[in-house]
């Protein structure tokens, strides 16, 4: 599936769709620790430091660190300071539970997908893309 | 066992009963999250749980305590023996946290809200990050669903019970439905050592000392990342569990490693074939050059300013306060401007009151707290712009929280160090 240019898909970790430009991750990130309230990366040993998450399509290959940040990830898609839509290559439950809680708690409906490593290595940084997740798997678009 | 549904786990009569509200919304809430965690690790089935420790009742936000609130007001209570974590605030010391600004209120106030929230639903008023230090320690083998990543770590390592890597929310599902996902290190296959740490070239020196413990660690997380478990070799027999919990708190902020084996001394490595369940896999040496290297990246100070001391993350033990206490008599007095904090848990701190150690620490100024840390709440003056540290957690995580600038040390740089009333370290400790 990678292979094509058209049609990227990927696994449904939690159902939603999202649109957003796609922020891509050069490491792992913790949100806890590693994202302000505001939605800015804080991690001064993050190669992304001062990068925003609100709006975007997040790819990073998983979350790392603190397990407060599935606390954090609720809280950031409460607020409206959250990413738009979560992409990774591994299933990290820490990152997954706080989408899962949101919806939960406030029926918000915020994407996170697993995608293939060749999915994520061609995501370009910046480019516009929706995210639809069904029950079982997803479809990136573009725009 | 009733079937399936489409890529989620198998659920037995009773947890269906559980999902399906025959045992209240609230346990109904609890299910539904253990399940969507269940199906995102790709779980076959759930496992019991003996025990829990949560996590989430440190206060991040309004979602939280919305969550917790929400169990309790459908009925939900814990089902199996639940500590729980720092919350963000002092409660022994209640001037101890700052109340300043308006979100510093609003942490006072929702924070108390929160610890509150989970007393309610039945957890121990345990409040610390280091359960393992109190009475309640789950024997090898037996399946817990603990939160906090050293918690986590210190539980599958040093204990040799079986935890996964579990975030805020879930532990309090687990807890209200006494059960966890049957996945990752639930799962014998998935412990199995990953990259072998050869420590053997550090030298009696090196491994001889505190400091070098929360370096290895730092280094041991950024190169395994999260699911990749490191095998320690060649760490001296007497390496003592405040050094695995340096270790494992720092590869558990660096990297997510939420298991790790030392040969010859955790319960799952009495040889490094029985780490490596039979199979064969890289070798990373280490040496002294790394660690230096390691302080180096850790300490985003420079220079010799010093505004404060912060020990404990995780909280201290016992024995580290009995070292902190007795360091502390046999020198000068600290230089009364820089702050010196030592945080532990509310059990510990009663035990070291009684063996008499409380009274030195408090006659040299040391602030004592409890019930949270200095990294996660206001405690620290603003105007405390560098630190000193024996820990590689608060190392890894204060300058991203707090916006300090940090130097990582061993106890006897940060006693130097607060007597002097600037930083001086000893260039030649890592050899």
């Amino acid at each position: 599936m990678d292979s094509s240019a058209e049609v990227r898909t990927g696994r449904t970790l939690h159902p939603g769709s999202g649109s957003g430009r796609v922020l891509r991750l050069d490491l792992p990130l913790s949100f806890w620790g590693g994202v302000d309230a505001g939605g800015t990366v804080v991690d001064r040993h993050h190669p992304q430091v001062g990068a925003v998450v609100t709006g975007r399509v997040l790819a990073m290959t998983s979350g790392r660190g603190s397990s407060s940040s599935s606390s954090v990830l609720a809280e950031l898609l409460r607020s409206g300071a959250g990413p738009a839509a979560v992409l990774l290559t591994e299933p990290d439950a820490v990152v997954a539970l706080g989408a899962i809680v949101a919806e939960e708690l406030y029926a918000l409906r915020v994407p996170v997908v697993l995608v293939g490593a060749g999915t994520f290595e061609a995501l370009r940084d910046g480019e516009a893309m929706t995210v639809e997740a069904g029950p079982v798997s997803a479809r990136l678009l573009p725009g | 066992m009733t079937g399936a549904r489409s890529g989620g786990p198998s659920l037995t009569d009773t947890e269906r009963g559980m999902l399906d509200g025959r045992e209240g919304p609230g346990v109904a809430m609890a299910m539904r999250v253990v399940v969507a965690v269940a199906r995102v690790r790709g779980a076959a089935g759930l496992v019991e749980i003996s025990g829990a420790h949560i996590d989430s009742c440190l206060y991040h936000g309004r979602a939280g305590l919305d969550f917790a609130r929400r169990l309790l007001d459908l009925g939900a209570r814990v089902r199996v023996p639940t500590t729980l974590n720092v919350g963000s605030l002092d409660l022994v010391h209640p001037g101890m946290v700052r109340r300043r600004t308006e979100h510093e209120q609003e942490v006072a106030e929702e924070g108390r809200a929160l610890m509150d929230a989970y007393v309610a639903l039945g957890a121990r008023t345990t409040w610390t990050c280091a359960p393992y230090q109190l009475d309640a320690r789950p024997a090898r083998g037996e399946h817990v669903a603990w939160a906090e990543s050293n918690a986590i770590v210190f539980a599958n390592s040093v204990l040799g019970a079986r935890t996964d890597r579990y975030g805020d929310f879930l532990d309090i599902c687990a807890a209200v439905t006494g059960r966890a996902p049957h996945a990752g290190l639930h799962l014998t296959g998935n412990r199995r050592g990953g990259l072998v740490v050869d420590c053997r070239a550090l030298g009696d020196k090196a491994l001889a000392l505190d400091l070098t413990y929360p370096l290895l660690g730092y280094l041991v997380g950024l190169r395994c990342g999260a699911g990749t478990n490191p095998v320690l070799l060649g760490l001296p027999a007497g390496t003592d569990e405040d050094r695995l919990k340096a270790f494992g708190a720092a590869a558990a902020s660096s990297g997510g490693v939420a298991l790790f084996h030392v040969v010859g001394l955790t319960p799952e490595a009495p040889t490094l074939e029985a780490a490596l369940q039979g199979g064969s896999v890289p070798t990373l040496t280490v040496t002294s050059v790394d660690l230096r290297a390691a302080r180096a990246e850790l300490s985003t100070a420079r220079g010799t300013r010093l505004d404060a001391v912060s020990l404990g993350t995780p909280h201290a033990s016992l024995a580290e306060i009995a070292a902190l206490a007795d360091g502390l008599r046999a020198g000068a007095p600290l230089d009364p401007r820089v702050a010196f904090y030592l945080s532990t848990g509310r059990s510990v701190l009663e035990r070291a009151r009684a063996a008499g150690h409380v009274e030195e620490l408090e006659r040299a100024g040391v602030r004592i707290v409890v019930d949270t840390c200095t990294y996660v709440t206001s405690i620290l003056d603003p105007d405390d712009r560098v630190v000193l540290t024996t820990s590689g957690k608060w190392a890894h995580y204060a300058p991203g929280n707090l916006g300090v600038d940090v130097v990582i040390a061993s106890l006897q740089e940060c006693l130097a160090s607060a007597r002097a009333g600037e930083v001086v370290l000893d260039d030649g400790l890592l050899g």
